[in-house]
């Protein structure tokens, strides 16, 4: 009893865990119109979300709260907003499992992958990896914990454009008609437009794919090729989305809609992109390591073509921009001769998915 | 070495009868049909906009239908009235739609008088007729009749056949959960969801529940059942409800759901076969007729509606397989499933028709001779397929408390919301096939019928599907070493999987390779006129019937065991 109290008074402040530059984006988006209380990892950083209004610098909308504290943040929500990155989702989601219950809706936003391996495995000791050890942000969270009316938000939302005010829209993909109503109700507003998908895998799917094609594509800008180079690899880039999400249980309605084709082409133009700038970074000669060292959040697309990679050695598919982006990656092979490669890879049909 | 099994007869859990759902159900009969037949009305209502012209197409529809039906397809058991009967439904109809001058909300009231017939007639048909007395007779005779046949077989002399030295436990050995479905059912409200590989399921079952003390379940019996006299006195006897198969319209789906969620807030234990009907490929059912299992989902929010949230109001998901050596209707089954995925490339031969004759010889044969069944009942779980403790309270994958009610909560109010309803109704099958596949026990047939097949596969990599059961069985022969070598890796396999839980084994699989072989081969579909799998006088490994060797190979289907090959 005391519990259906306790949520009736707080039910409507909204939950943002993560505060890197998407997490404070949205937060920001949803603090227009909901109470919200973000949670970040470190003391110091919440410290400075309640003084001061920001988060690691990036301004914060003045009434959003910090805590540092899971329970907290599940006791005062009842929908979640996760906004951390691939490699640390796991951990976060076991983190909150002991607190979430199935009357939380939990919406994420991160376009990345996880394994699940068995114990003692990495994704540097496995060759091959099976859909099932591949899990989605979604298929995490339903993994780790109780949450069942899970969502997932995608779409070309470069966090730079959104902490603008610049117009957008995204995607909320969920299996649940209510988590899609939710979301639109809580993000809508005049300058950012909300579209619903029932197909959350190929929502996520289209959203964590277009991550190596952004790469690609940031290497051939690097290379200093134009328009023509770039038409070529979103559209063959596409076909490729297109049949890897196939193969991993997404639609194809999905991969051409705003999470994917939609995302596709912002990441693929923009200078903003984590993703481009590893790509634009490499063809200018760094290394991979040298890059990621200097960047101060994850370019998703990194992880997503090692997974990909071992995914179509146990799957015994064939994805040429995937296959050789991870040779540039992590075989050492230059750009250049990649591009030959694929110059020279017989593609003979243009549109083979429809 | 060998498990125990439940040898001894329980404890009734409920001593007296007149406690017993379905005997309170019995007598409250009249009042419960009416009420069924109400919220069913609310239910197409809601669905139909309470729009007069949807309404009125629904009615036509099914007007229609059931016209077609009766004439089409009429069976022994159709009442003589429903000529009748929807004559007068069609006339009502006419009269309403030639009033022209009646408003929106008139013809809206006439029509749901019209849906108020046919969801009252609906439902009287649907209702159970549960007996007690016809009850203890039935279970008596199942019961005596199975041990005296029992025991006339394998004890030698006249005398044999009042001896009580076997009794039919030895033979139908019923492993599992059984404490806690025995503890959970005076609790709360449980719905068994057994897989369905024969006809005998549903005797089998009920005959189980009695055994392991549990007042009877009831269950949805296809209408077609009750065309045979005996065996409508025994379905009857049973609890057993009707399903017409034959009615797909949605006023009578809607009733028939209702009925079964009416019951099962009623406190009444049900019995699902979620499979919807036997496997007809062999395979564990990997897709559920989710229809019957949403009405669980639906009662469960209702008693949370409706303030009831101790555990008298939960209900209880309990997962159950059938293992046989044997199934009677195997040959057809198999045909029937090949010639549907195949459609031309497999022609159906003459249909073998199952009769009481058929069966009875079958009973006889199996009481006599060997081929064991192995019931396991499965861990409970909640309608969202979280295990629950023995308290009956649900517990998260790290054995936290958590309250199925928060499912059903919105905004922090309990609300109805008909497609999450339908996606955890998803979940919950899916969750159902998971624990089928954990409870399954493999038998040695299971695993010389698996192999052969795959070996057989194997060696014809070549060949589709329906191209390999054509072979000409006399030119397959295995080499036995060959084949004890597979059935060994196979075996491996099958011990790892069961390390991990996903699986479970029969104790008879726990003799030297060479005796399961002979175990397995002596019993895979031994009452076929062609046996499956057997060996020749070479030593070889021979089949008589592809079709029936894949239909018991595909027992083992869905482990992953394939690759291995």
């Amino acid at each position: 009893m005391d519990m259906a109290l306790k949520n009736s008074s707080k039910s409507s402040t909204i939950g943002v865990v993560g505060v890197g530059s998407f997490g404070t984006a949205i937060a920001n988006m949803l603090a227009e119109k909901s109470e919200v209380m973000v949670y970040a990892r470190k003391p110091e950083v919440v410290d400075e979300i309640n003084t001061q209004s920001s988060a690691q610098g990036k301004a914060l909308h003045a009434s959003i709260q910090g805590t540092f504290d899971p329970e907290t943040l599940c006791k005062e929500c009842n929908i979640l907003f996760f906004m951390v990155p691939s490699s640390g989702f796991q951990e976060v989601a076991r983190k909150f499992a002991p607190f979430l219950h199935p009357y939380h809706l939990v919406i994420h936003g991160t376009k990345g992958l996880c394994l699940n391996l068995p114990e003692g495995q990495t994704l540097d000791t496995v060759k091959k990896i099976k859909r099932s050890q591949i899990l989605t942000m979604s298929e995490v969270i339903q993994q780790e914990t109780v949450a069942v009316r899970v969502g997932c938000l995608a779409g070309p939302n470069l966090a730079k454009e959104l902490s603008k005010g610049q117009p957008a829209a995204t995607v909320i993909a969920s299996k649940y008609n209510e988590v899609i109503m939710e979301g639109q109700r809580l993000l809508r507003s005049d300058k950012f437009q909300v579209y619903g998908n029932s197909d959350i895998i190929g929502v996520e799917l289209s959203g964590v794919l277009k991550n190596i094609i952004a790469i690609a594509s940031g290497a051939l800008a690097g290379l200093g090729l134009g328009e023509n180079a770039r038409g070529l690899l979103i559209s063959r880039g596409m076909v490729e989305m297109a049949h890897l999400s196939n193969a991993l249980g997404g639609s194809l309605k999905s991969v051409i809609g705003l999470a994917g084709i939609g995302d596709l082409v912002a990441t693929c133009n923009s200078v903003d992109s984590r993703n481009f700038t590893v790509g634009y970074r490499l063809a200018k000669g760094e290394s991979l390591t040298e890059i990621q060292a200097s960047m101060e959040e994850v370019a998703e697309g990194v992880n997503t073509v090692k997974i990909i990679k071992g995914f179509l050695e146990a799957a015994d598919l064939r994805a040429p921009i995937t296959e050789n982006l991870y040779r540039v990656l992590f075989e050492d092979l230059e750009i250049e001769e990649a591009l030959q490669f694929l110059m020279k890879y017989p593609f003979n049909v243009d549109v083979d998915f429809v | 070495m060998e498990e125990k099994y439940i040898k001894h007869r329980y404890e009734p859990i409920l001593p007296s009868k007149d406690e017993w759902p379905v005997v309170k159900l019995a007598r409250e009969r009249k009042e419960f049909v009416s009420r069924v037949s109400a919220s069913a009305q609310d239910k197409i209502l809601t669905l139909t906009g309470k729009n007069p012209d949807i309404l009125k197409e629904e009615l036509e529809t099914t007007l229609y239908r059931e016209k077609l039906r009766i004439k089409q397809n009429p069976w022994v058991v159709d009442p003589d009235d429903e000529g009748e009967f929807w004559g007068k439904v069609k006339a009502a109809l006419l009269q309403i739609n030639s009033e022209t001058k009646l408003n929106r909300s008139k013809r809206l009231e006439a029509y749901k008088e019209i849906l108020e017939r046919i969801t009252n007639r609906y439902s009287e048909e649907i209702a159970s007729n549960f007996n007690h007395q016809h009850y203890k007779f039935t279970r008596s005779v199942v019961t005596y009749g199975f041990s005296r046949l029992l025991n006339a077989a394998r004890v030698k002399g006249f005398k044999s056949i009042f001896s009580n030295q076997y009794t039919l436990q030895d033979k139908i050995q019923i492993t599992g959960e059984t404490d806690q479905l025995r503890d959970l059912a005076t609790k709360g409200t449980i719905v068994m969801v057994p897989t369905h590989f024969s006809n005998l399921d549903s005797i089998l079952i009920g005959w189980i529940i009695s055994v392991l003390g549990l007042p009877p379940f009831i269950y949805g019996a296809g209408l077609n059942l009750f065309n045979i006299s005996i065996f409508a006195y025994f379905m009857n006897a049973l609890g057993a409800y009707k399903v017409d198969r034959r009615k797909k319209n949605l006023m009578y789906l809607e009733t028939l759901k209702t009925y079964s969620k009416e019951a099962i807030q009623f406190g009444c234990h049900s019995l699902f076969f979620p499979g919807g009907t036997r496997s007809r490929s062999g395979m564990i059912e990997s897709k559920l007729k989710l229809g019957l299992l949403s009405t669980a989902i639906e009662a469960q929010r209702t008693n949370y509606q409706n303030d009831i949230n101790d555990i008298s109001g939960k209900i209880f998901i309990v997962p159950v397989t059938i293992n046989y050596h044997f199934v009677l209707e195997a040959p057809s089954l198999i045909k029937d499933y090949l010639s549907i995925t195949g459609q031309e490339r497999y022609y159906k031969e003459n249909d073998e028709f199952s009769n009481s004759y058929k069966i009875s010889k079958f009973l006889v044969k199996f009481f006599t001779k060997g081929s064991d069944i192995s019931v396991s009942v499965g861990k409970a779980m909640d309608v969202l397929g979280n295990y629950v403790d023995e308290n009956g309270d649900s517990l998260d994958k790290y054995g936290r408390k958590i309250d199925p009610r928060d499912y059903f909560i919105s905004n922090n109010q309990i609300t109805v919301d008909q497609q999450r309803e339908e996606e955890y109704t998803n979940m919950l099958g899916k969750r159902i096939v998971e624990e089928f596949h954990k409870i399954n026990r493999v038998f040695s047939s299971h695993l010389v019928a698996f192999t052969a097949f795959e070996l057989i596969k194997l060696r014809n990599n070549k060949l589709d599907l329906f191209d390999l059961i054509r072979l000409p069985e006399e030119e397959i022969f295995l080499p036995y070493q060959e084949f004890r070598e597979a059935c060994e890796m196979v075996y491996e396999r099958i011990l790892s999987l069961k390390e991990d839980g996903q699986i479970n084994i029969a104790p008879h699989m726990k003799r030297s390779m060479d005796e399961i072989i002979s175990h397995g081969l002596d019993n895979v579909g031994m009452y076929h006129a062609k046996r499956p799998l057997i060996k020749n006088r070479q030593g070889d490994i021979v089949t008589e019937d592809m079709s029936l060797l894949y239909f018991y190979h595909n027992r083992l289907h869905g482990y992953g065991l394939e690759k291995l090959f």
